[in-house]
């Protein structure tokens, strides 16, 4: 695809291209990652807070427990990104506001807001998965193979 | 309480290993968490992330490689009661919760709010 388009590309423009990425500020690799080890390993504390408080206080199994814990996390990103904070968030934190499942929420909340005005079907329905769903298309086909290969080696569930 | 602090760190290393990606790969977002989920599951599929689960908590449980980590779960325990199709049928087993809650937050989310920024 890139390569097509360089094709297409006259001498000038090649030159430019190559001009202005001499000049395109460098991005402080340092600096992103650790805000994104702060920002996502306070998500990940805020979720294991959560759940500890599921097992304190609803009697819950550990494994059980992460269940509620992941929707309330969901929960919290929705109302954030509603109000237009997640995007600061995520703004500062890169990465650390999109690995995360409140990422996922948050994608999904922003493409259904972001379309709203197009309609409830055709709008919200239809571009609420138009950034996550290509997370659940690619994670369902993995598992699938995964699941056949653990069929044919024999390998039961774990 | 070392549960928090398994927790931040995992967790962290993970989003670092997602933000070394858009850095240093240049990967746009989408290809970044896609790959992440197929990492995931791929994970467990070797049966590596379950212990790492155990160990780290939410720090495992929270990002979305846990996603990818539970759609095969769900395809591996219906694959040990069904048979091959229970591979199809258990996918979103485990998952449905969370992908479910997003979806009806979100949708309930754009009825009531205006898109800000």
């Amino acid at each position: 695809m890139a390569n097509q388009q360089m094709k297409k590309t006259t001498q000038v423009q090649r030159k430019y291209q190559a001009l202005a990425k001499g000049k395109e500020p460098p991005r402080p690799i340092v600096l992103n990652c650790i805000r994104a080890f702060v920002a996502g390993g306070a998500i990940c504390v805020l979720g294991q807070g959560i759940m500890e408080a599921m097992v304190h206080w609803f009697d819950m199994e550990q494994d059980k427990a992460s269940d509620p814990t992941v929707a309330i996390l969901i929960f919290i990103s929705v109302l954030l990104t509603s109000f237009g904070v997640y995007d600061k968030i995520a703004q500062w934190a890169g990465a650390g506001a999109a690995v995360p499942v409140t990422g996922f929420a948050n994608s999904l909340c922003s493409s259904a807001l972001e379309h709203r005005s197009e309609g409830l079907v055709l709008g919200v329905g239809g571009n609420m998965f138009k950034l996550a769903g290509s997370v659940i298309v690619f994670g369902v086909v993995a598992a699938f193979f995964i699941g056949i290969l653990h069929h044919i080696l024999g390998g039961g569930a774990h | 309480m070392m549960q928090f602090v398994w927790a931040f760190l995992v967790g962290g290393a993970i989003c670092v290993i997602g933000q070394l990606m858009f850095d240093v790969a240049k990967l746009t977002p989408g290809h970044t968490m896609s790959l992440l989920v197929v990492a995931g599951a791929v994970a467990d599929g070797l049966g590596l992330y379950d212990p790492l689960v155990e160990f780290a908590g939410a720090g495992a449980s929270v990002p979305i490689t846990s996603f990818g980590n539970s759609l095969v779960h769900g395809a591996l325990s219906e694959l040990e009661r069904d048979g091959i199709m229970g591979v199809v049928t258990g996918i979103f087993e485990v998952t449905s919760g969370g992908i479910s809650a997003a979806i009806i937050f979100s949708f309930l989310a754009a009825l009531v709010f205006k898109p800000k920024g």
